[in-house]
Parts: structure tokens; C-alpha cells; sequence
């Protein structure tokens, strides 16, 4: 299986080989997460001349692309030829025409990228970014939710990992009761709650049919999600802290389970500025589910590479997005190469480290493939609304059953304002 | 001079009044060169951009719409929240920024020491050199407990977190905070110069009616910086409505519980960029430009900016 898509990988490669002698500038804009590899490209293809610029990769829904292009548009020039995006739905704007000006956005199949090259992606990964049958852009990883728990504190504790939902919920119980102080997951950042909870947990609170838009917070799965986190945040097993703050990192060594994207396991668990976890404490489990319930999960992210339309060096710009995201060094950026033989290559090498305990490569093959088709991709973020409402809500002591209507009805708002209709 | 030079000059006169006037000319030469960068500057990024804005909140797609953009930047369900959010902002920050600055002015001014009180103008003046999104990042370490220098005394007022020090209802002190810490300075300096300007023979005289400090800084001083705390209430105003950098970099770094459409300007930026809306972000342009206008121009005549002294 693995040397067939390395074949494919390799096909795919040696089909756009005019392509590698390439030469030409082009301008990329990434996050710093992803400097590493644009100079690993720059390194392995001194012919291409790379203007990096980086910025925040529009993290936490802070619009920085879309910004700096309608900046461009009405400018008349200054686009960049290859833009990172943290976030899934920038093609809900890239890819139209705005104000009389093309689309940002280049279409990537039909005949721009090898179908050779583009069916080597993990099926579904490209789904965020298709509309009617054109792909806009190119996924740097997978973000599926999966389940991290700390087996060397579970067993110290004796207490089982959970399966389920309810089974957290209920370890939430025992654990505050019996080792007050260890906390279950945090939900201070504006993706855990959305993407994490209730993407997770089948919640239809961000939907999308055609142009319509809907969410419904008092939904029995929605309700079901917001009494979850109630109840943990009440008895602390869930804390308001960010994932990247400096009380999370102080309290990281009472952290027993999170459930979280796969890039948790870059950027949380070995990273030395976040749990800094030891080899073999943490296990990669499969994502929880709701007893009776499809077994679904979430997707925290996973960004993504997108070509300009106005691009002047195409052959440089394809060489570049067919490196970023199959060269097995560098894609995924720390997370789940979106590239099927990459994402091979980067469990095997996951898994032969020996960092995380249990079956790591089966627990994420798991989760990326059972991904809950039912959530939108509209051209805004749940997070903006997330932010504004719950952070502050909750961080003042109330309750989501307080503030999800509130919640709906911004974004609800949110959506009527860039053109959706809703009920 | 005796009368013998006046009468010696005397038939010279003739000669020298052209040459006064050329001096004005010159004078008038130079004002002008003076003044012409400021204009071209005002004119390339002052007036024209001003004037599209105008163009751009009475069209949608180059076609003529009347009020259509205004009415519907009134209908965003954002819009209210924003001006109201600018609107006590303001209140807030003009109001302390009239009383500490006419007060650290007068108490700057009443040190005899001199050492002292040119030491103090001085370190009034550093946060002002600070450009406004560096002094932002700099408070948000203050602000955030888990790291702040002071953190003990945010403790003591109930804030734990970073969210909870920029929550909706502390968000127009913390806003206003900032703001007076960046430009109060600059003003107190200033203030510092019109005291100087009172005749030292006027407050000798109050002393010796037996005005004590307290008199006569309210019945001499206030009065006579009156034009001053105008001038400074009508550029503040201005500046203030125009409320953007503090609440757009506090929104990124609180990742988002302080909103990207706080503020009416973040409101016209979100509208130009989030909504590719630049007639809607026009419209509120100019709505800004109209209240600031109309304020300053109360603000100009009361105050007297424009009466010879």
C-alpha cells in the first residue's frame, strides 16, 4: 500500500519535472510555523528566488489574508503568488470574484496540477477546499480530533481511558473528587470549543446549504455538548486556560487527557514551551464518541496552501506547492501530512520513535478518516463569535446553556453580514 | 535715538519701505515654503482620500445610491454597539485626560526645583515616543497577570487573566489607560509651555491678595490655559474617535474576546477588508469625519483657538 502511493507520489513528481528546472520569484505568505519548511524548499531549489513574508496565518479568524488581498484588489498589483492560511473556509472568498476583480485563488485541478499529483492526497482532505468540483487550494495537514491521554497518571491513578463521552465526563467526576488539581482539556482558545466539542460531538450549530446558513445551539446533540462543558468547567477538569498561555504551560504536568487535533502532537506534547511531554507517558487514542452515536469526530485546522490567479511564475509556484506538501521532511509542518505517502511516512517515522505509547498510526488513521461531514466551511469562522461571546462569558462564570443562544445569534449575524441567509 | 539720526535717516525712508516690504515677502516666501510640504501632504493624504471617501458612500459599483450605504451601516447590528463603545471611551478618556493633565501640568509647573521638574517633563515625554502598537504591546504584559510586573495589584481587583482584564465593561478604562499613558505626556509638556506664558507679574499679584495655590491655579491658571485644553480636547477628539490600533492589537492578542468590530474605525476596516464593502466602509468614514468636524468646530469657538490674545 505504502510503495503504491509512493509510486503515485513519485509519478505525480516526475510527470511535473519541467516544472522542478523552473525558475522564476515568487512572494509566499506563511506563519512562522511554516518557515522552517519554505527554507527547506529554498535550500532543495536555489533556482527559485522566495520572497517569504510571514504573518499570523490568519489564526484565531483574524482575516489577515483576506485583508491583505482586498488590500491588493483594489490596489490593482501587489498579490502574492503563495498564501498559508491556518483556516479551512478562505475559499469561500478566493475563490470569487470580488468587485469586479478575478478570483484570488487559482483553480488547482483541472489542468493547473497533475490529477496524478492531486489524488494523492488522503481521500476527503481536500473537501474544505472544493467547491462545485474545482479545488482552490492544497491541504498542509490533516486536524482531525483524536483522543490524548497520559497513561503513566491514568494507571498511577487506576482508573480506565474513557471510550466514550460520557465515560470523560464521568473521569472528570472521580478525577476532581480523588486528585483535585488535574484537569481533562481546556477550552480557553476559540478553536477547542467549536471544533473540538462540538464539532466532535455532531452539534449542528454550523451548517451550510448552498447559501443558507444555520445553527441550532439548542439542538438535543448541541445541548448534550454545552452541558458536557458546563459540568467540567464547574468542577475544573476543564480549565479557561489558552493551550498556549503561560498558566496552561505552569499546570501541564496535571494535564491527565485532551481530546485535540493531531498537530496537538507537534505543537503541544513535544514542544519544550508546552506540555514538553516525556517519551512514552502520552497515548494517541481514537477520537470519543457518544454512546449510540455515529462515530465521528472534529478537525481542529489543518491549513492550507493556495495559489494566486495573478501569478506571473506558474511553473515556480507549482514546484513549490507539489514540494511543500508531498516533501516528506517537512509536510504536515509538525502535524498529519495531508499527502498520503507523506502522511506514510510520518507515522512510520511517529510511530518507530517510540514518543507516543499504544497504536499511534491506527489511532489517527482512525480519526482522520470518520471526520463529520455535517460542519460548514461558510466564509466566516465560529471562532470570531466563540471569542466574543463564550471566552468572556465563561471567564465571568457563566454557563454555555447562559450564553449559547447569544452565541447562535452572532453567528447567526456574522452570516447574514458577508451574504448567507439565515432562519 | 536723537532727532539728528531720525533726520538723517529721514531721506532714506523712501528707500528702506520697500525693502521692509520685501522683508515681509520674503517672510511671506518662507512661510509658504513652510507651509507647502504640510500642504501637499495634506492634500495627497488629507483632502483627496477625504474626497473619495465622499464619492465612494454616495455610489455602489460607480452608480449614484443616495443614502443607501449609510442606511445600511446603520442597520449592521454592529454598529451601535461600536459607536457606543467609542462613545464612552471618549468620555472617559477626555475626561480624565483634561483633569490629570491640567493637574500633573500645575504641579509640574509649582516645583521649584528645577532638576527635578525638567526631569519630570522629561520622563512624561518617553511613553509618548513610543509608536501606538508597540505601547499597546507593552501593556499587554502589564495587563496579563500570569506575567505582569504588577500583577499583585490586578489580583487585587479580581482579574486573574488577560480575558478577564479586557472584559466589555473594564475595556473603555483599560483603552483609555493606554491611551493617556501614550499621549498625556506630550500634552503635560505643552501645558507646561502655556504656564510659562502667564505673567509672572499676575500671579504675584494674586499671591499678594493673599491667593493661596489652590486659587490661583483655579481663578488665573485654568483660565488662561483655556485655549490649550481646547486645542488639546479638539485634537484628542479627533484622534479618539478615530479609535483603531489599541483595541485591533488587544483583539489579536486576547485571541478575540476583545472584538474586531469594537470600534467604528475597526468596524470600516472590517467592512473594507472582511466584506469587500468600500462604499459601507466610506459611509462610516465619513460619519466619523462629520462628528469630528462639528465637534471640534464647537470646541474651536468656545475655547477661543481662533481669538487674538
Amino acid at each position: 500500500m505504502k510503495l503504491k502511493h509512493t509510486l503515485v507520489a513519485l509519478s505525480a513528481l516526475m510527470a511535473a519535472s519541467p516544472a522542478l528546472a523552473a525558475e522564476g520569484e515568487i512572494t509566499i505568505w506563511a506563519d512562522a510555523t511554516r518557515q522552517p519548511a519554505v527554507e527547506a524548499f529554498q535550500a532543495d531549489h536555489p533556482e527559485i528566488k522566495v520572497n517569504l513574508v510571514v504573518d499570523d496565518g490568519s489564526s484565531g479568524a483574524s482575516g489577515t489574508f483576506q485583508t491583505k488581498i482586498g488590500l491588493a484588489d483594489q490596489a490593482g498589483e501587489g498579490w502574492p503568488d503563495v498564501v498559508f492560511s491556518t483556516q479551512n473556509n478562505d475559499a469561500a472568498w478566493a475563490s470569487k470574484e470580488i468587485n469586479g476583480v478575478q478570483p484570488f485563488a487559482q483553480v488547482l485541478n483541472e489542468g493547473f496540477l497533475d490529477q496524478a499529483f492531486l489524488d494523492g492526497f488522503t481521500p476527503g482532505a481536500l473537501d474544505p477546499v472544493t467547491i462545485d468540483g474545482k479545488v482552490y487550494g492544497l491541504r498542509n495537514d490533516l486536524a482531525p480530533v483524536l483522543f490524548w491521554y497520559n497513561k503513566t497518571l491514568l494507571e498511577q491513578f487506576g482508573y480506565e481511558a474513557p471510550k466514550t463521552w460520557e465515560a470523560y465526563q464521568a473521569l472528570g467526576d472521580k478525577l476532581a473528587a480523588e486528585h483535585p488539581g488535574y484537569f481533562l482539556g481546556a477550552i480557553g482558545d476559540s478553536f477547542e470549543g467549536p471544533y473540538v466539542y462540538y464539532w466532535s460531538g455532531q452539534a449542528p450549530i454550523f451548517q451550510v446549504e448552498g447559501e443558507k446558513f444555520k445553527s441550532d445551539t439548542s439542538h438535543p446533540d448541541a445541548a448534550k455538548v454545552s452541558a458536557l462543558i458546563d459540568h467540567m468547567v464547574a468542577n475544573k477538569t476543564l480549565t479557561l486556560d489558552s493551550l498556549f498561555g503561560a498558566s496552561f504551560v505552569a499546570s501541564a504536568d496535571k494535564l491527565v487527557a485532551i481530546p485535540g487535533a493531531a498537530w496537538y502532537a507537534g505543537a503541544l506534547f513535544q514542544n519544550p514551551g508546552g506540555v514538553n511531554a516525556k517519551a512514552g507517558d502520552w497515548v494517541a487514542a481514537e477520537p470519543l464518541y457518544w454512546e449510540g452515536k455515529d462515530k465521528v469526530t472534529g478537525n481542529v485546522g489543518g491549513g492550507v496552501w493556495y495559489a494566486s490567479s495573478h501569478t506571473a511564475s506558474p511553473e515556480a509556484v507549482k514546484t513549490f506547492l507539489q514540494y511543500i506538501v508531498s516533501n516528506e521532511k517537512t509536510a504536515g509542518t509538525g502535524g498529519l501530512p495531508a499527502y498520503k505517502a507523506a502522511a506514510d511516512a510520518w507515522l512510520e517515522a511517529q510511530a518507530s520513535s517510540g514518543f507516543y505509547a499504544g497504536d499511534f498510526k491506527a489511532a489517527i488513521s482512525t480519526a482522520a478518516a470518520s471526520v463529520w461531514n455535517g460542519w460548514g466551511y461558510p466564509n466566516f469562522s465560529p471562532e470570531t463569535a466563540w471569542a466574543k461571546v463564550i471566552t468572556p462569558g465563561l471567564a465571568a462564570g457563566k454557563t454555555m446553556a447562559d450564553l449559547s443562544a447569544e452565541w447562535q445569534q452572532e453567528m447567526k449575524n456574522e452570516a447574514q453580514v458577508v451574504g448567507y441567509t439565515v432562519d | 535715538m536723537t532727532s539728528l539720526d531720525q533726520n538723517a535717516v529721514r531721506p532714506l525712508t523712501g528707500g528702506l519701505r520697500p525693502r521692509n516690504g520685501s522683508v515681509e515677502k520674503a517672510q511671506g516666501r518662507m512661510g509658504l515654503i513652510f507651509v507647502s510640504a504640510y500642504t501637499l501632504f495634506l492634500v495627497v493624504f488629507g483632502i483627496l482620500p477625504s474626497l473619495y471617501a465622499v464619492y465612494l458612500a454616495f455610489t455602489k459599483k460607480g452608480a449614484f445610491v443616495g443614502i443607501d450605504n449609510f442606511i445600511k451601516v446603520f442597520k449592521d447590528y454592529r454598529f451601535l454597539p461600536a459607536v457606543e463603545h467609542v462613545g464612552v471611551f471618549l468620555i472617559v478618556w477626555l475626561v480624565g485626560l483634561v483633569f490629570f493633565v491640567v493637574l500633573l501640568a500645575l504641579v509640574v509647573h509649582s516645583i521649584g526645583i528645577r532638576w527635578l521638574s525638567s526631569s519630570m517633563r522629561f520622563l512624561y515625554y518617553i511613553p509618548g515616543a513610543l509608536a501606538g502598537a508597540s505601547s499597546v504591546m507593552l501593556w499587554l504584559f502589564v495587563l496579563d497577570p500570569t506575567v505582569s510586573p504588577v500583577g499583585f495589584i490586578l489580583q487585587a481587583f479580581g482579574i486573574t487573566s488577560l480575558v478577564s482584564a479586557v472584559q466589555a465593561d473594564r475595556l473603555p478604562l483599560v483603552l483609555a489607560v493606554i491611551a493617556f499613558w501614550t499621549g498625556a505626556g506630550g500634552w503635560i509638556v505643552v501645558m507646561y509651555g502655556a504656564l510659562n506664558n502667564i505673567s509672572k507679574d499676575v500671579i504675584e499679584a494674586a499671591r499678594v491678595d493673599g491667593a493661596g495655590p489652590v486659587r490661583i491655579a483655579w481663578s488665573i491658571q485654568i483660565p488662561l490655559m483655556r485655549k490649550w485644553i481646547a486645542y488639546m480636547v479638539v485634537l484628542s477628539f479627533a484622534g479618539g474617535t478615530q479609535l483603531f490600533v489599541e483595541p485591533r492589537v488587544l483583539s489579536q492578542a486576547s485571541r478575540g474576546v476583545v472584538s474586531q468590530d469594537y470600534s467604528l474605525n475597526q468596524l470600516a476596516f472590517l467592512y473594507a477588508f472582511k466584506q469587500s464593502d468600500f462604499n459601507g466602509s466610506a459611509a462610516i468614514s465619513l460619519l466619523l469625519l462629520v462628528v469630528a468636524v462639528v465637534l471640534s468646530v464647537v470646541f474651536v469657538f468656545r475655547g477661543g483657538l481662533f481669538e487674538r490674545a
